[in-house]
């Protein structure tokens, strides 16, 4: 892996307790940065309000799924035991939705929960080797016991200087540049 | 008139001085340490019994069910039991991780990835009964899943048993991504904490690259709930389904209504057993008992003989309804069970599942390892032997003497059931190595509050 060059792509700010945090994300959402995020070891509670977060859409998502697996064991059971191959048994009739209600509710299950676990995946970014926290070797930290801002310098409000002063201002004393290596060699992964 | 309510705050959940730091120290020892003599010790031990298993497996398939005990009247015998007993073991798990989750009991924590584990693994141990049963196991799949066979027929939704294959799936599906799930944040920090390249690779690729990113934990947050949310309802039906597959049949002693939630308690009951049996030899051998106290296992002793008492009032009003309803085929059901040739089956399920669990009304033996230990045990022996009495008595004897029959397990029936064990045992005992066995995360979060006061959350 060459390692030629780095490149900053932001400033990160590293806190020791999650209450200064939240007042720092109040601070940071109220100057109007919009491509800045927190990292912590542990969901902080208040942060998504301190931060100005929407509310996130899974549930919704979630549910819709579940409501298409209703309607696919509906078609798979009463299409296949009524009208592609129909078999009487015990009498009943041959769209006895009662007997199915089982699998309606287990296919609701299984879809939802496939659609979360794939959501988590697209919503959360996750399935990417790289990125800047590891490159400016601030993630064990913050897995461990710490609490970061990390404001990207790709915000039209960033500068340099004018972050660093914002950081400062909410009472952050460990402020790093963060960086991403160039060039990296991404044929391991 | 003041109020004493220093007794009715919750127990502590920590044992000396605990610090973030200090926590994941000790969680994340045993993976990033060689393992110990005892570790080898007992790998050995169940990596045989799972060899066991693998052969008496490997004879079944080669010279077919016949090598077991099962015949006619008694088609369904010990792979039945042991697949009723191991999805009951995994119940315990689903319910810690969603049910007390939901309920928001915070001694939760301290347990909750270990059982959700054992709910993985007894799954799998599970899953391999029915497939063997069907004699020609590559062949199942086609038989389970909806897919015509030679004459273009599909499977029998109205059926229980095709009920069953959309319940168990989907459980074991939903059980393993929610304890994935989980697990993502603490795979996060075993790869920062770890040192060799090879290692951080490995738990750099489970990890999927988790940042800890807020926006990332907003979603987070909400799947998680919301996979507790499904798993609740879904581990209630999961056993009502397994136990739709005696209650729909018209034979005596598995006709009644009552099955459902007589299934479910046990097999929280089984499950809450199981849980304890093994996480008190996990502390030890890990060195956590800070972690999981005797709190916790005082707590799971309290879920113990609230649910053994359950499965008790089961029992008398199976007697009661069978003498209630009348029917003489079902008296004699009931009657055969109790003092029939398998009763010493059946009253080693009661002593075992309602009499023995009585001592846990005492503090002392609900917190001392030593005394609560031989009861957990118990009930595990007990709670397989209630469905061996439900599965075996109920078919041996039906309603035509003439078409009365006897039951002998062979060595390859036992050979099945100790292996089963020693598949499990030696899963555990390789998660136990490589994945944190407590959730390090969850637990920060009460940790980072209790130091706090509690206050200024929502």
């Amino acid at each position: 892996m060459s390692k030629s060059r780095e490149k900053v792509v932001g400033v990160v700010g590293l806190y020791d307790d999650p209450s200064s945090l939240l007042r720092a994300a109040e601070g940071v959402r109220d100057a109007g940065f919009t491509r800045w995020d927190c990292h912590t070891p542990f969901p902080v509670h208040g942060l998504d309000r301190a931060m100005g977060l929407k509310s996130s859409p899974l549930p919704t998502l979630a549910l819709t799924a579940g409501l298409i697996g209703v309607l696919a064991a509906f078609v798979l059971t009463g299409g296949l035991n009524a009208l592609h191959y129909p078999i009487r048994i015990a009498g009943k009739p041959m769209l006895s939705w009662q007997a199915f209600v089982p699998i309606y509710f287990e296919m609701f299950v299984l879809f939802s929960a496939l659609t979360i676990m794939g959501s988590l995946f697209v919503f959360c970014g996750l399935g990417r080797w790289h990125s800047p926290l590891h490159d400016s070797g601030v993630m064990s930290e913050i897995t461990g016991a710490r609490f970061a801002i990390v404001l990207g310098a790709d915000d039209r409000m960033y500068s340099q200087a004018d972050a660093k002063t914002l950081l400062e201002a909410t009472g952050c004393r460990d402020i790093r540049p963060l960086v991403q290596f160039e060039e990296e060699d991404d044929a391991i992964i | 008139m003041s109020v004493d309510t220093s007794s009715l705050a919750a127990p502590s959940l920590f044992v000396g001085d605990v610090t973030l730091r200090k926590l994941d120290d000790d969680i994340y020892r045993p993976l990033e340490s060689f393992p110990t003599i005892r570790w080898w010790l007992a790998i050995a031990i169940t990596g045989t019994l799972a060899a066991i298993f693998v052969l008496c497996a490997a004879y079944t398939v080669v010279r077919g069910i016949g090598v077991w005990g099962n015949n006619v009247p008694v088609a369904w015998a010990f792979d039945i039991v042991n697949f009723v007993f191991w999805i009951g073991i995994g119940h315990a798990g689903t319910l810690i991780s969603a049910i007390l989750f939901l309920f928001r009991q915070r001694w939760r924590t301290g347990i909750a990835r270990f059982a959700e584990a054992m709910t993985v693994f007894a799954v799998i141990c599970a899953l391999q009964f029915p497939l063997l049963h069907t004699g020609r196991p590559w062949l199942a799949m086609f038989w389970l899943v909806p897919y015509p066979n030679g004459q273009g027929i599909y499977p029998n939704f109205r059926s229980p048993l095709e009920w069953d294959v959309f319940a168990v799936s989907t459980y074991g599906l939903v059980s393993a991504m929610f304890w994935f799930t989980g697990l993502l944040p603490d795979l996060a920090t075993a790869r920062d904490r770890a040192v060799h390249p090879f290692r951080k690779l490995v738990y750099g690729i489970l990890s999927l690259g988790w940042k800890g990113s807020n926006r990332a934990w907003s979603h987070y947050e909400k799947a998680y709930l919301l996979f507790a949310g499904l798993s609740t309802p879904l581990v209630l039906s999961v056993h009502s389904i397994v136990s739709f597959d005696f209650a729909v049949s018209v034979i005596p002693g598995w006709h009644t209504t009552i099955f459902p939630p007589y299934f479910v308690a046990g097999a929280v009951f089984s499950g809450f057993a199981m849980v304890a049996t093994l996480i008190i030899i996990m502390r030890k051998m890990f060195r956590l008992q800070h972690l999981v106290t005797d709190n916790h296992l005082e707590l799971m002793n309290k879920i113990i003989i609230a649910t053994s008492l359950m499965v008790g009032y089961a029992y008398a009003i199976e007697l009661f309804i069978a003498w209630y309803g009348g029917v003489s085929y079902e008296r004699y059901a009931f009657l055969n069970r109790a003092l029939g040739p398998f009763a010493w089956a059946y009253w080693i399920m009661v002593t075992c599942n309602v009499l023995v669990p009585q001592l846990l009304w005492f503090k002392k033996v609900r917190r001392t390892v030593l005394l609560m230990y031989p009861i957990v045990l118990l009930v595990n022996v007990g709670m397989w032997f209630e469905r061996f009495v439900i599965i075996v008595t109920s078919l041996h004897r039906d309603f035509l003497p003439s078409s009365w029959g006897d039951y002998k397990p062979t060595l390859i029936d036992f050979g099945l059931l100790v292996g089963s064990f020693g598949v499990f045992l030696t899963l555990m005992l390789l998660f136990c190595r490589f994945l944190p066995t407590i959730a390090a995360t969850e637990l920060k979060v009460i940790l980072s509050e209790s130091q706090s006061q509690g206050g200024g959350h929502e």
